[in-house]
């Protein structure tokens, strides 16, 4: 299996702020990888810079084989790289079947109705909500909702950034649940993530970010077990 | 006054209301999608009021021919102008865009000075004739004025809320970032929504010439105040709204004339948005979504 994605080295600037400090990974088809750290250590910065929302000042980018780091965020989408962003960021004035035709964008419009069908059986409840307003969604159906938005695009690559953020408990095991899933049935995966716990029980490989540097990496259960680890992120 | 006045003065509100409405709408979804008041808007009315008087008044052109003309004109321009003066100012505050759409209508008022000459131009009137329904004599004018605009509305909602382009438009203008994150091309989508305000606003020019037979370099300031005026009133942002303020507006500007009080109108329009802001400060349709996190 090729890699799919391959960061090189990347620099990313707030103003005078070096938030990205020079990082490479890499994923590979068919894995989840996890970036993993605390508040402000640059996760979010790199999955922006990677769909072309933020720009690197060095360094490249690459997704499956050819350099995206100078190409438009709608292009990068068009290739196959689809984030589901922080905070999920649905269409909250469009009602679930619309955003989900959104994610789709990209798509001829004969395959489009296949694919809502698949993600109407992958989340029952946004059938069952299909006409009414995003707005009007509690937030775990928003999430399903930007899942399955991006689900829409039929990517290659699916980032996700931070998919667990301020919903209950329960709602939590079942996102990981659906992650795994997708992962199972074949998808690439990139997910960033504070709950460590949560995010190295699923994935094949991890990152760890500490203010904009990469200073870990390893397998998702050897990171679980490691004491710094354990220390820094797992609260144990 | 009489009943069979106040309904002839009642359908002279709703013609200027649906020109008003005309311009509204296009500053109403410029407003919405990059947060602009584009006060350059009303000077493509401008723009496409002369190419009108030019086709007809000058070459003899057919009268389709003229409003084809405008239409396409004032579209052109206003694409130019997004791409020209604000595409670059993307990420620049609101108030660096704001004083370039100020800058952007003084340019066109003064280079129509230069071009088309500081006096006005008066032609003869495109339609003529009247009807009359019962007791109440309606112009021809009147009739075609409400009857496009509504066609015009109808044909936009519909757009707006059902093609793929429509629902790009309202998804960049939710939330610019997301609606990248979709591949959307902020660029076309952008672009798109400036012509269609500025096709609108060449109808609007073709109408209010219908009315007015009138042309002046700075014709488009008044009533791009007014369709500004009306765009709040209805909430800015919303297309419904922008309608619903400009049929207001041209009623209330009608019936202040009927009581006698013609010279006020202007004042009864500020001084009702003033009110209703005071009371409603999103205007009738406009309102935030409310969240859930």
């Amino acid at each position: 299996m090729g890699n799919i994605l391959n960061v090189n080295n990347i620099n990313v600037y707030y103003g005078a702020i070096h938030a990205i400090k020079g990082i490479s990974f890499k994923v590979e088809e068919g894995e989840i990888v996890t970036l993993i750290g605390a508040n402000g250590a640059g996760k979010s910065t790199t999955l922006n810079t990677i769909s072309g929302l933020l720009r690197s000042k060095t360094g490249d980018i690459s997704f499956m084989g050819s350099s995206i780091s100078k190409m438009s965020p709608n292009k990068i989408v068009q290739s196959g790289l689809v984030m589901v962003p922080e905070g999920r960021r649905i269409f909250l004035g469009l009602t679930v079947e619309e955003n989900l035709e959104m994610g789709a964008y990209t798509r001829p419009k004969a395959e489009i109705k296949s694919s809502l069908e698949e993600v109407y059986e992958l989340f029952p409840r946004l059938k069952e909500r299909r006409t009414q307003i995003g707005g009007t969604l509690s937030g775990g159906e928003q999430q399903m909702l930007a899942m399955g938005r991006s689900l829409m695009a039929k990517p290659k690559l699916m980032m996700l950034d931070e998919p667990s953020m301020g919903l209950a408990p329960l709602l939590v095991d079942l996102i990981f649940e659906i992650i795994a899933d997708l992962h199972k049935a074949g998808a690439t995966i990139l997910l960033v993530e504070q709950n460590a716990q949560a995010a190295l029980s699923i994935a094949d490989r991890a990152y760890v970010l500490e203010t904009g540097k990469i200073v870990k990496t390893g397998p998702g259960r050897d990171l679980i077990s490691d004491p710094d680890i354990k220390k820094a992120y797992l609260g144990a | 006054m009489t009943f069979s006045l106040l309904i002839a003065q009642l359908i002279n509100g709703l013609q200027t209301g649906s020109v008003y409405a005309l311009v509204a709408l296009g500053y109403s979804m410029v407003y919405g999608i990059i947060k602009l008041l584009n006060f350059a808007h009303g000077d493509i009315i401008m723009v496409g009021a002369y190419m009108v008087y030019y086709a007809i008044a000058s070459f003899a052109l057919p009268p389709v021919v003229a409003i084809a003309l405008a239409v396409l004109v004032s579209t052109l321009l206003g694409v130019f102008v997004e791409k020209v003066a604000y595409t670059p100012l993307r990420s620049a505050p609101r108030l660096s865009l704001l004083i370039t759409a100020i800058g952007v209508s003084f340019l066109l008022e003064n280079g129509a000075q230069l071009v088309f000459g500081a006096d006005q131009k008066s032609m003869d009137p495109m339609i003529t004739g009247s009807i009359m329904l019962g007791q109440i004599n309606v112009s021809y004018v009147a009739i075609v004025t409400i009857v496009v605009s509504v066609a015009i509305m109808i044909l936009l909602s519909f757009v707006v809320n059902k093609t793929k382009a429509g629902k790009a438009m309202r998804a960049v203008s939710e939330d610019m970032g997301a609606a990248q994150l979709m591949g959307i091309s902020l660029n076309r989508t952008i672009s798109m929504t400036f012509a269609i305000g500025s096709a609108l606003a060449g109808v609007g020019s073709v109408l209010y010439l219908c009315a007015y037979t009138q042309a002046s370099p700075t014709m488009g300031s008044m009533l791009g105040i007014k369709a500004f005026v009306a765009a709040v009133l209805g909430g800015i942002g919303s297309i419904p709204g922008a309608m619903i303020g400009g049929f207001t507006i041209g009623v209330l500007e009608a019936l202040v004339a009927a009581i006698g009080f013609s010279m006020w109108k202007d004042a009864a329009v500020f001084l009702v948005l003033i009110i209703v802001l005071l009371f409603k400060p999103t205007g009738f349709l406009g309102k935030k979504i409310q969240e859930k996190v």
